[in-house]
């Protein structure tokens, strides 16, 4: 049980095992063409939903709903309010799911979200979770020893910073507010949405900072 | 159950390792396994909870050694299996020998499916008040039911804080055991890292789960 053979890291599967891959390909494509003979499958769904989550939804929906929050204030309490509710009303193009809650990092807490049972994940703001965000370590470790899986990532944070971890035990989904990056005054929204990373949603890094993007 | 999949606190399995290059399929059938997924999960043969279960009781070994994507695949393969949609001659075989049944609803289909993908909304109407209020201390039952239960083993038997009360919410462990589907208050609650992990505990750190009222007890 090496990271390796834990959840997604399948490119160093197949140079290791090509015969899981072709015993896998084999055995998908059983299935799916009798689902399909069956008529219980259309594979014209197959293809529209992957193609949605290869090149239509991901963190670029989630850093315009951060974005907003940053620049206005009414839409950041209703954001923290009800996440759902105040996604829905933005009038982004994607259907946002129910029971969604975005909680806030101050400078005296940090948000991290992980789902130890299975892989709970606001797909509808980032798109389909990360490899790591499904692997076994982020999965057992992030309740325990949060700073060292910052660690992992790179990630130091202030000792003033208290670690709040939220596990995503029922249908409720999370996602983190980060702090606005300093020096960002007079921003556009779309400037400040290039400054939101995926991982800063997760809890598990920073928005880039004002220097790293150019203004 | 306690099962493989409950992984909170458990430690030995290295460091977690980001991807710079990350892609969301890596191989073909990684993502026909996943819209195989979504088509059939949309057909209400199974809820959400039941095909978590799946996962679950697959033997452990299988569970830590199978890509992601494939667990999925491995999930399908067998509610496919015990709902009777599909037999293993049929798998052996790889086509089917006969007419499909009807499936309780018609599953996700046409070229605006990934449109379609959404997550469905669990409120359920509530059949009492809650019994918890906002800022009471509750313990976490000590419980360890065979069948699914969303109560991690790291939070079982602790005191905790209620500090939000989510709504009345589909009970997980009702739909999976009797095929209930039955409302429960869902709070979310918070630990002191100490609590859970004594003095091997990170310094401030705090914990929450989301907890359906059947995990909580007064403390």
């Amino acid at each position: 049980m090496s990271n390796d053979h834990d959840d997604g890291h399948d490119h160093h599967h197949e140079h290791e095992h090509g015969s899981e891959l072709s015993e896998m390909q084999l055995r998908v494509r059983a299935l799916e063409t009798i689902l399909t003979e069956k008529g219980y499958v259309d594979p014209t769904a197959l293809d529209s939903i992957i193609e949605t989550y290869e090149t239509k939804v991901g963190p670029h929906i989630g850093a315009q709903v951060v974005a907003r929050a940053w620049v206005d204030a009414d839409f950041k309490a209703a954001l923290l309010a009800d996440a759902s509710k105040a996604i829905a009303q933005l009038g982004l193009q994607q259907k946002v799911g129910d029971h969604l809650i975005a909680v806030e990092n101050t400078p005296t807490t940090h948000n991290m979200i992980v789902c130890t049972l299975c892989s709970c994940y606001p797909w509808d703001l980032l798109g389909l979770p990360p490899a790591w965000y499904k692997s076994a370590p982020y999965r057992a470790r992030t309740v325990k020893e949060p700073r060292k899986v910052l660690a992992d990532f790179g990630v130091t944070l202030p000792d003033a910073a208290k670690v709040r971890v939220w596990d995503s035990t029922a249908e409720t989904r999370f996602i983190v507010l980060p702090m606005r990056p300093a020096a960002t005054e007079g921003w556009s929204e779309e400037q400040l949405a290039s400054l939101v990373t995926r991982d800063s949603m997760i809890g598990t890094g920073f928005p880039k900072a004002a220097s790293e993007v150019a203004a | 159950m306690n099962g493989v999949h409950d992984m909170g606190g458990m430690d030995g399995f290295g460091k977690v390792a980001p991807d710079p290059h990350e892609v969301p399929f890596h191989a073909d059938w990684q993502a026909r396994s996943f819209a195989l997924n979504r088509v059939m999960g949309s057909a209400g043969e199974w809820n959400i909870d039941v095909g978590r279960y799946w996962i679950e009781t697959l033997p452990p070994a299988v569970y830590l050694s199978s890509s992601y994507y494939k667990k999925w695949f491995l999930r399908l393969e067998r509610l496919c299996l015990d709902r009777g949609l599909v037999s293993k001659a049929e798998l052996a075989s790889g086509h089917s020998s006969g007419p499909g049944r009807p499936l309780r609803r018609k599953p996700l289909s046409g070229p605006r499916a990934g449109a379609a993908v959404s997550r469905p909304n669990h409120d359920q109407p509530p059949r009492a008040p809650a019994v918890f209020a906002v800022g009471q201390k509750v313990r976490t039952r000590n419980i360890h039911p065979r069948s699914h239960t969303r109560l991690p083993r790291f939070a079982r038997g602790h005191v905790g804080t209620i500090e939000r009360i989510q709504g009345c919410h589909t009970y997980p462990d009702a739909m999976v055991e009797k095929g209930i589907e039955r409302g429960e208050w869902l709070y979310t609650v918070v630990f002191d890292g100490r609590e859970l992990w004594g003095p091997d505990a990170e310094d401030g750190a705090t914990v929450s789960i989301e907890a359906f009222e059947p995990y909580l007890e007064a403390a």
